[in-house]
């Protein structure tokens, strides 16, 4: 499913091709409006559809197994956090919306500074704990597992 | 080439590859590193990069322990028998210690995870997997790493590692080129975590033309994650344990919460139960430790997948396809009908546009299943890549060589795909495995292992000439013809990629030819290997964004090359339903138990192959299921 852009909606912005990870998205130098360069290299991940600030990118299924006359329409909201789709059916029978959360903290907003937090004792570089362990492993001050806390030992196992 | 030279300098911590592997990495490297400099080489943008870009609807590798769940050592036995014993217990049993820990971030930072109404634990589908609405899974974890890192280059394609050339075989930083402005960019750092991602679109795949995109793995993993360590000579391992996905015809839509939390199953054209007769004959070439359905029934112990794909294949081939996934039933119920769509939207769109444009709709028709082409990689359920060290507390001698996730390279750190032999990781344990490279490579700087680095003007232009050659080839080449693709000088980076798949479909076990091989088949595949490598010397790249497909060919072309050795290597059926070797169609414990190591040397392009020794951390079978079955008299 490939996208391809509706020139009465593109202004040119760019955000898609700021966005696409398979570098496919692109500004055509003529028209200055973007364009799929390659097709067949389209994941369709809607990555460009949902960054497109003026809905202008759409999808139609891959020519080699997808009849036209389909329709799967995205919104993404991060204001909102939410994401909501049209899905509509070739034959006209089904027409439905889906919507659901994409996050469930204000945008951005509860992603730590690592910078800011105390430095760790030198004595932990030579753990096996990570940041925020032992306590985030289980949400308590549980110590980290290890082979003999967890009664295992490295049986012999080796057939050559 | 009038294209500059960017030089960043003093770097302490390279992320090359920023997925979800990276990402954990370079947010877990300024914890330890407060004053260390951490820089991002990512060829997309960091928001939607990797395998997660699209989103996920499940977070595959969580234990639980918090709620009373699962232990670690029960994941390695999990990932064990799905891998039909193949696999680093030390590396799977560290990350699975760890891989809560991060789960628990997610939430924290604000990733929906779905719970259970009545527990209050996650809600699951299946032991290990979690639900989530999971589309902006990415761009929250690349906030993390962007608060973190000093500084991120997006759109910087890493094509080769750096090498130090005061010590031998120790890293010095990567080089690349940016996809926009066609600049040169140079990384000199102490230490290298590869993040790059595993291949796509290596083998033939099943959808033609305009649709060769639609593979199950993003298109844009390209295998860079070995092309550049196995470029640079590090050691890998279990590169022949390639993997075929069973999922919905043509869009690959996941199938995980159908089966799991939705309860469809399959059935054969005819609506007939068909697993279970092919594994008799099955039993007889992999033995009963690996299938004991009735065991199995016992202990929940699962039925290694492959061994599920390997009876999908038969029956098809029998003339019963199409394999259907029955809906029907579960799709009744609008709350699961509705989660049966969301799985889709969250992680695989392309698969909800099929249905909507053929006009399937799983409330009233069970839709096909089809398995995939072959995939390489090292972080969903198989493990190829990297030969890395484990963590102290864990490892025997073989396994370790100082530094968690260290390559066979000094000072070259691998997390997510990069890292051989550890299945199963998936989203959480890539993020995870990057957390833990990034701890062990600060310490690695801190023990004054990076001192005295030298890195001359003569490596950064010999490596100049070589990214920008294809341009060159192009130039030179170009106007020898009237117009049009066809050179007799060169040949494009699509029509490369051509070749490459259809060599590897034809004489590596693709879909193609059922997924078998054998020595004879091999040989010729590897001398034909040979001359593509010497043809892709002349890859011509017309623009940037061509050059961009010429260097990922490159890498795919490295990665298929180890496939190939490590496949010759193996004389045996190790993974029915994933490959077959013709010539020798059974699993043989008593000469393969083993892990496969390659190195290719950098100066000659030969390859080494070894067997390496494969332990065993946990008993076979799980303390209270033992109980459970000798109470009904099995074993």
């Amino acid at each position: 499913m490939p996208t391809f852009v509706y020139m009465t909606r593109c202004d040119g912005c760019g955000q898609c091709v700021d966005i696409c990870p398979s570098d496919i998205m692109h500004i055509d130098k003529t028209l200055r409006r973007a364009y799929n360069i390659e097709p067949n290299m389209c994941w369709e991940c809607y990555s460009c559809v949902k960054a497109c600030p003026h809905h202008a990118i759409d999808v139609r299924g891959y020519a080699d197994f997808a009849p036209l006359g389909h329709s799967v329409r995205v919104h993404r909201d991060e204001e909102k956090g939410t994401i909501a789709w049209r899905i509509k059916f070739r034959n006209g029978k089904k027409d439905f919306d889906l919507l659901a959360p994409i996050t469930t903290k204000p945008w951005g907003t509860c992603i730590p500074q690592l910078a800011n937090e105390a430095a760790p004792a030198d004595s932990m570089r030579d753990t096996q704990l990570l940041y925020n362990e032992p306590k985030y492993v289980a949400m308590n001050d549980n110590a980290l597992m290890t082979l003999e806390s967890n009664g295992l030992e490295i049986k012999e196992g080796v057939y050559y | 080439m009038g294209y500059k030279t960017i030089i960043e300098d003093d770097i302490d911590i390279l992320v090359a590859g920023a997925g979800l592997g990276g990402t954990g990495a370079a947010f877990e490297a300024r914890y330890w590193g407060k004053n260390k400099k951490i820089v991002i080489a990512e060829k997309a943008n960091i928001d939607r990069s990797g395998a997660v870009a699209q989103g996920l609807y499940a977070i595959n590798c969580y234990m639980g322990t918090r709620f009373g769940e699962n232990n670690p050592e029960d994941h390695v036995r999990y990932a064990r028998i799905d891998l039909m014993g193949m696999v680093r217990e030390d590396l799977a049993f560290d990350m699975a210690r760890h891989v809560d820990s991060a789960v628990h971030q997610f939430e924290e930072w604000g990733l929906p995870i779905m719970r259970n109404e009545k527990t209050g634990a996650y809600l699951r589908e299946g032991r290990w997997q979690i639900m989530i609405h999971g589309e902006s899974y990415k761009p929250i974890v690349a906030e993390a790493a962007k608060n973190s890192a000093d500084k991120v280059f997006n759109r910087v394609c890493v094509t080769h590692l750096l090498m130090d050339e005061s010590k031998e075989n120790r890293v010095a930083g990567a080089v690349g080129f940016n996809v926009r402005t066609g600049n040169y960019h140079v990384f000199k750092s102490k230490t290298v975590i590869c993040g790059a991602g595993g291949a796509s679109n290596i083998f033939k795949p099943r959808s033609v033309g305009e649709g060769a995109g639609r593979v199950w793995y993003a298109p844009w993993s390209s295998g860079s994650a070995y092309g550049l360590m196995i470029e640079a000579g590090a050691k890998m391992t279990q590169m022949e344990n390639r993997i075929v996905l069973a999922r919905f015809k043509d869009g690959y839509g996941p199938v995980g919460a159908y089966f799991l939390h939705l309860k469809t199953y399959t059935q054969n054209a005819y609506g007939e139960e068909y697993e279970s007769k092919w594994f008799p004959a099955l039993q007889e070439m992999v033995g009963k430790e690996y299938l004991d359905p009735e065991a199995s029934h016992a202990t929940h112990r699962p039925i290694p997948t492959c061994l599920r794909n390997h009876a999908i294949i038969n029956e098809v081939n029998a003339g019963r396809g199409p394999i259907h996934m029955v809906t029907m039933e579960a799709f009744q119920d609008p709350h699961l009908e509705e989660i049966g769509w969301h799985n889709f939207l969250g992680m695989t769109v392309g698969q909800a546009v099929l249905w909507a444009a053929t006009d399937v709709d799983p409330k009233y028709e069970n839709p096909e299943l089809t398995t995939s082409e072959p995939y390489v990689m090292g972080s969903h359920a198989t493990g190829c890549g990297a030969w890395c060290s484990g963590p102290e507390d864990v490892s025997p001698d073989e396994y370790f060589w100082g530094y968690n996730r260290m390559t066979t390279i000094e000072g070259l750190f691998g997390a997510g795909d990069a890292v051989g032999g550890t299945p199963h990781a998936f989203s959480s344990g890539s993020f995870t495995e990057g957390r833990l490279a990034a701890k062990a490579a600060c310490k690695y700087i801190d023990d004054g292992k990076a001192n005295g680095i030298i890195v001359t003007d003569a490596q950064i232009s010999r490596r100049k000439e070589e990214i920008y050659k294809p341009l060159e080839t192009y130039t030179v080449g170009r106007n020898e013809i009237v117009a049009g693709s066809v050179n007799p000088n060169y040949i494009n980076p699509r029509q490369g990629l051509d070749r490459l798949q259809k060599l590897m479909d034809e004489y590596c076990g693709g879909f193609g030819v059922n997924y078998m091989t054998n020595d004879k088949l091999l040989s010729i595949g590897l001398k034909k290997m040979a001359i593509l490598g010497e043809d892709l010397e002349k890859v011509a790249a017309s623009d940037i964004h061509e050059l961009l497909r010429a260097w990922e060919l490159k890498h795919r072309f490295l990665t298929s090359e180890a496939v190939f050795q490590h496949t010759m290597f193996r004389k045996e059926t190790r993974w029915p339903g994933y490959y077959y070797r013709g010539d020798a169609m059974k699993v043989d414990d008593e000469n393969w138990h083993v892990l496969t190591v390659s190195r290719r040397d950098p100066k000659t392009g030969e390859y080494t192959m070894e067997k390496a020794p494969l332990y065993h951390l946990v008993g076979d079978i799980e303390d209270k299921d033992l109980a459970k079955l000798k109470a009904e008299g099995h074993h």
